[in-house]
């Protein structure tokens, strides 16, 4: 069974902190990982072809820098890295996104196509379905685990609001996975060696099944109009009081606004 | 493409199990709100197997009129008959707007139904608004709610959206409503039908839901483990309010994930909510800010929740939760 797995290179949103005065997002010194979502996604993809065969090959559009994920997805065993990046391919919202890896795709062969269920810096979760939809195969999202039920179907659990479903799936599919279901292994030092001599193909828009005008800013349906912190509008000057004087603080802004 | 063309404001009225979805009576209420400021109409799309019970409801909430599908295909959730029934009723008609809640199927159905009918598509969003050319204005938070984005589908129609439970409140139910239920049906290609849905494990019943409670009292690991949450329960009691949590309480088994408030757990907007031993990561802070009245005590002068806070105290919550609860019930008893 061939997977293909999608990876994006994203800042560690956990690490970034907000500038207390301004309210404004201090994103210097902000480690990139690989988005956490993804890299459960790719150890499924993993397992899956431990216990099937097959070949797991990893794809992430962005610049240069994000050749770090392809690495490390070499050093935890995969059997081909592709990165696209293009100039053309730069500042595309989702659906010019799902273009783009779905252009990709089409040149390759696969059963499974996996990306994370969202990635941290932009949590759309869009990227995945919009693919499958460009590629036209069957999609299920927030996949916890999945399992060859026939020779042509998946098997696989996903969460729901209310607990958990089962569904088969035909082959080939889509799927979108959560992190936290399946716990990422580690790279093994020698893993690490070895991706050194691994290539990263390299794939430019010349590489890619898609109209241009589909793709990058001018195929982006969606723009920014603006974009703000949150900001420390709200910020109160926090008082330092003995005990009961405290609770006499807060017991006049409860009256004042009739919560008691 | 002629955006003239395109008017109206379509809303995925989300059932399951033939229960109307709060979430689709948020987005009633606010389509019906944008609404009335263009001059536009709000329909709601109420797809299912028997549901046409849900008309009325629909309208209730604040839909001029409703399109009715009712399918077997549409029994249970599955992506490829409901983008196939959604696309069919977007494609016929041309909404200007088409909404859909941000949950499990709406987070599942939006993105298929988008590329299908290559438009634009935002995550999430937590605020609406029509601009002054009458575009959509979404906003939405990005980078783990460190930043906000307000995003235009200029070119492009239907402006599609998925709305984050929680964030808008339902019209009150007008029984006197009054609205046109039409009943469509849908050529549906069964071979795109590539899932089924085999077997279903409900979760343990959530006991409790923080996000319909009036006052939260909410804690994080500074008040110092189960005996600190201890404290909490009793003050809840007093308010009559449910007792939330940060995620590092839930992380250190302290308190139940039901009870999680932020990013990766609940958006609450209670009228009062007491922040005790918190420091507010950015995750926590997103789910809990648009609250009525935030309190908020903490030993470090510099926690970050202080700048959500309308009324801070830097000090020790063990210490100040107890003597709150105790003047309460004085008050009470009065």
């Amino acid at each position: 069974m061939n997977t293909i797995v999608c990876i994006k290179q994203v800042p560690d949103t956990t690490e970034i902190k907000l500038d207390p005065v301004t309210g404004t997002m201090i994103r210097e010194g902000v480690p990139s990982i690989m988005n956490p979502d993804d890299r459960s996604g790719l150890e499924l993809a993993l397992q899956l072809r431990e216990r099937h065969g097959g070949t797991v090959t990893v794809i992430t559009m962005g610049p240069r820098q994000a050749e770090a994920i392809l690495r490390e997805a070499l050093a935890l065993g995969v059997d081909r890295a592709i990165l696209l990046s293009d100039r053309k391919f730069a500042g595309a919202d989702t659906l010019a996104t799902s273009n783009t890896l779905a252009g990709a795709l089409r040149a390759l062969p696969f059963d499974v196509i996996i990306t994370g269920r969202q990635a941290i810096d932009g949590d759309t979760a869009q990227v995945g379905p919009q693919i499958a939809e460009h590629l036209d195969l069957p999609q299920v999202t927030y996949v916890e685990r999945a399992s060859l039920e026939t020779p042509a179907a998946l098997r696989v659990r996903r969460a729901v609001e209310e607990g958990h479903q089962t569904v088969e799936v035909d082959l080939p599919c889509l799927l979108t996975v959560l992190a936290g279901a399946v716990e990422p292994r580690y790279m093994s030092v020698r893993g690490i060696i070895e991706a050194y001599n691994k290539e990263i193909e390299q794939w430019d828009y010349s590489r890619v099944t898609v109209d241009e005008r589909a793709i990058g800013l001018a195929g982006s349906p969606t723009r920014v109009f603006k974009s703000f912190s949150r900001g420390a509008k709200n910020a109160c000057e926090p008082r330092e009081l003995p005990v009961e004087e405290a609770v006499d603080l807060i017991l006049a802004g409860l009256r004042e606004k009739f919560i008691i | 493409m002629d955006k003239t063309e395109y008017k109206d404001i379509f809303v995925f009225a989300e059932q399951r199990e033939g229960v109307l979805q709060e979430v689709a009576a948020e987005l009633l209420g606010k389509a019906r709100e944008l609404a009335d400021k263009s001059g536009e109409r709000v329909r709601a799309l109420l797809l299912g197997e028997n549901v046409a019970p849900l008309a009325a409801e629909c309208i209730a909430r604040g839909a001029h009129a409703v399109l009715l599908v009712e399918a077997p295909e549409l029994a249970v959730y599955t992506t490829e008959p409901y983008a196939q029934a959604m696309y069919h009723l977007v494609a016929t008609r041309h909404p200007s707007i088409l909404l859909l809640g941000a949950t499990t199927i709406g987070r599942d159905l939006a993105p298929r139904l988008s590329a299908r009918l290559a438009t634009g598509l935002t995550a999430d969003c937590t605020g609406l608004e029509i601009s002054d050319d009458g575009d959509l204005l979404m906003t939405r938070p990005a980078f783990g709610g460190n930043l906000m984005a307000t995003i235009l589908c200029k070119e492009h129609r239907p402006q599609m959206s998925t709305v984050r439970p929680g964030v808008a409140r339902p019209r009150p139910l007008d029984p006197g409503a009054r609205g046109d239920v039409e009943r469509v049906t849908i050529p549906f290609n069964p071979v795109k039908f590539r899932t089924r849905v085999t077997g279903f494990e409900p979760a343990e019943r959530s006991r409790v839901d923080i996000a319909a409670a009036r006052v939260l009292v909410s804690g994080g690991r500074g008040m110092g483990g189960a005996e600190g949450f201890r404290l909490l329960e009793s003050l809840a009691d007093a308010l009559g309010a449910e007792v939330s949590s940060s995620r590092a309480a839930v992380d250190d088994g302290v308190a139940a994930r039901e009870r999680q408030v932020g990013q990766t757990g609940k958006t609450v907007r209670p009228d009062l909510y007491i922040a005790a031993g918190i420091s507010g990561a950015v995750q926590h802070l997103a789910g809990m800010e648009e609250s009525g009245y935030i309190v908020a005590i903490n030993k470090d002068r510099t926690a970050p929740v202080f700048q959500v806070a309308d009324l801070g105290i830097v000090g020790d919550a063990r210490q100040i939760i107890p003597a709150l609860e105790r003047r309460i019930r004085l008050t009470r008893s009065k």
